[in-house]
């Protein structure tokens, strides 16, 4: 590949355009649970917002500020969990997680559907860290963990 | 000579500087990164080494290596005679009266630590340390440990939206409750070059002692301690074309003399025994064990190099780059510069509307530009413009103006891709 087409794998159009206007973006007041990640390499702070309906997520937002790259999969992240159970929510997030951080491995596009956008990242190492910060915080929102979660 | 004809003369030597010769003398600098010759941007993070100092730690290895201070055979002799000849260097580069106001450390950051623990440990509660908004990590986490084991209370002096350093305020904040007053030199994060020297004249007049954080200052512009007259002057290797893990700090004998050992173990000794042991001489109180010897040879090397080009050229030369890329980078759409200080050293720190610093770092990584993106070290400083962090270009005197271009081009690329 290109050096340029790489840089467009990385950055594609969809990864901008949820970057531009991340959906479910902002404070959740009702939120029953919420966590804050911080990566602290460059600074980035994110907080999941969620509601309940008994095993449902209702809702989920998230706020913050990031890069592109954690701005769109945080994006994506909500796109993909809203409305799951809470278990299918947590095997979701550790198969996105385990995805990212296995290059090696082939991206499966059936399982994980738009995210196959951000596939890109896995080229690069110093940025993964981006990708996954949106998804380890919902894991810790999910597990009711009160502490800021790092990337390091 | 007055300061306008030394000024001059600096501006001249700065255009004889010849800088394709000094590049050629950088083997890193040759090569391509992403299909893209490499421009190296990130000097403020750690700068680059020349093959003269390469050769210097390799012959070092190769023919003189063996403990200091400690045998009586060859090598021994030729690896203190090195180690000690760098500290002479050292003392010729800075201007400091003796050897013995020359410690090895680690670096910077070791050199404060040093400070922190030796002379800070009769601070009293209530006892105030002075610092100011504008510091890296290193020049504010070892005095709030210091805070936290005695009760001293550190005092921030503040700064203005140029990134300056308010030095009436500052002064101001100098009480009969101030022990020490750390600041540095040039900012890592924003470039300002502080105003030290009138710092350092009040901090005189009321015996207060001043640490100085060279990192930044000492790669750039001649130092002269003794000019200054800080108390402490504390710099890294790594930053001034040396290699990385040694450093230096610089102390008054007169403080130095008074100041405990920081730690103890082989070298730093006279005599030991159960009863009572008796602290070596200065310096060799606070360089206890094996120090970094290699790293000692390849900062003499280095500091052979930058005085052979001379620092005043080494100053005239950057102070043009950093104009030029100023004005090329602060055009482009979107730019915002952090940090606009009067004066200020080859840092140029910036943000672009809608693109995330570490998009800005990755997409001219792709280009072969090397730059730093995120808090530099400085979150106080991130903090104070209400951000979460920079792209920082940082200079030094191997760049020349096609890495500035080639910067520029990325970040076109990149503003053009982010508006797409
Ligand atoms: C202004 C300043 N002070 C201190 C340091 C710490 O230097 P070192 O990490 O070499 O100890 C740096 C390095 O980034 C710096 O820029």
């Amino acid at each position: 590949m290109s050096d340029k087409n790489r840089l467009m794998d990385l950055y594609r159009r969809s990864v901008l355009q949820h970057s531009r206007e991340p959906k479910n973006f902002g404070r959740l007041e009702s939120a029953s649970l919420q966590a804050e990640g911080h990566n602290p390499l460059c600074g980035d702070k994110i907080t999941v917002y969620l509601t309940l309906a008994g095993e449902n997520i209702e809702e989920i937002t998230f706020e913050g500020i990031g890069c592109a790259i954690s701005l769109a999969s945080a994006s994506m992240m909500t796109e993909t969990i809203k409305g799951k159970t809470i278990l299918t929510a947590e095997s979701t997030l550790s198969d996105v997680v385990d995805a990212f951080t296995h290059p090696e491995k082939p991206w499966d596009s059936d399982q994980h559907g738009e995210l196959a956008a951000l596939s890109g990242v896995r080229q690069y190492p110093s940025r993964i860290k981006c990708a996954t910060l949106p998804w380890k915080t919902l894991s810790a929102a999910i597990a009711g963990n009160h502490q800021t979660i790092s990337t390091e | 000579m007055n300061p306008n004809q030394t000024r001059k003369k600096d501006a001249e030597s700065g255009a004889a500087l010849d800088n394709k010769r000094i590049r050629s003398d950088f083997p890193i600098l040759a090569q391509s990164i992403n299909n893209h010759p490499l421009a190296y941007l990130d000097s403020a993070a750690s700068s680059q080494r020349p093959q003269q100092v390469i050769d210097a730690i390799r012959h070092y290895y190769s023919h003189d290596h063996s403990n200091v201070h400690r045998g009586v055979h060859t090598l021994s002799h030729r690896a203190t005679e090195a180690y000690e000849g760098t500290r002479e260097k050292v003392r010729q580069f800075i201007n400091a009266e003796s050897t013995s106001e020359i410690v090895f450390t680690k670096g910077t950051t070791e050199s404060i630590n040093l400070v922190a623990d030796s002379l800070g440990r009769d601070f009293s509660p209530g006892d105030e340390i002075l610092i100011s908004h504008m510091e890296h990590h290193s020049n504010i986490v070892p005095w709030q440990l210091l805070c936290e084991k005695n009760g001293t209370r550190l005092v921030v002096a503040p700064i203005n939206n140029q990134g300056e350093l308010l030095l009436d305020d500052c002064l101001g904040l100098i009480s009969d409750k101030t022990r020490l007053i750390a600041i540095t030199h040039v900012s890592n994060a924003l470039g300002t070059i502080n105003p030290v020297e009138n710092l350092i004249i009040e901090a005189r007049s009321r015996n207060i002692p001043v640490l100085v954080d060279g990192a930044q200052a000492i790669p750039h512009q001649a130092v002269d301690v003794r000019a200054l007259d800080c108390d402490f002057y504390a710099f890294s290797s790594h930053k001034m074309c040396g290699p990385t893990g040694i450093g230096v700090l610089y102390g008054k004998q007169q403080w130095l003399d008074r100041m405990p050992p920081y730690q103890g173990g082989g070298d730093m000794i006279l005599s030991v025994s159960f009863k009572e042991t008796l602290y070596n001489e200065l310096p060799y109180k606070f360089e206890a064990g094996t120090p970094n010897i290699a790293g000692a040879v390849g900062l003499g090397a280095a500091i052979d190099y930058l005085s052979e080009i001379s620092m005043p050229a080494i100053a005239a030369y950057e102070a043009k780059l950093l104009t030029y890329a100023t004005s090329a980078i602060g055009q482009l759409p979107g730019v915002e510069l952090v940090g606009t200080a009067a004066k200020k050293a080859g840092v140029i720190s910036f943000n672009i509307e809608g693109i995330h610093p570490h998009d800005i770092g990755t997409i001219l990584d792709h280009q072969g530009v090397a730059i730093r993106t995120g808090h530099h070290c400085a979150m106080p400083v991130m903090e104070f413009f209400g951000i979460a962090g920079t792209a920082r270009a940082s200079l030094a005197f191997y760049n020349n103006e096609d890495d500035i271009d080639q910067l520029v081009t990325g970040l076109k690329l990149a503003i053009k891709m982010f508006q797409q």
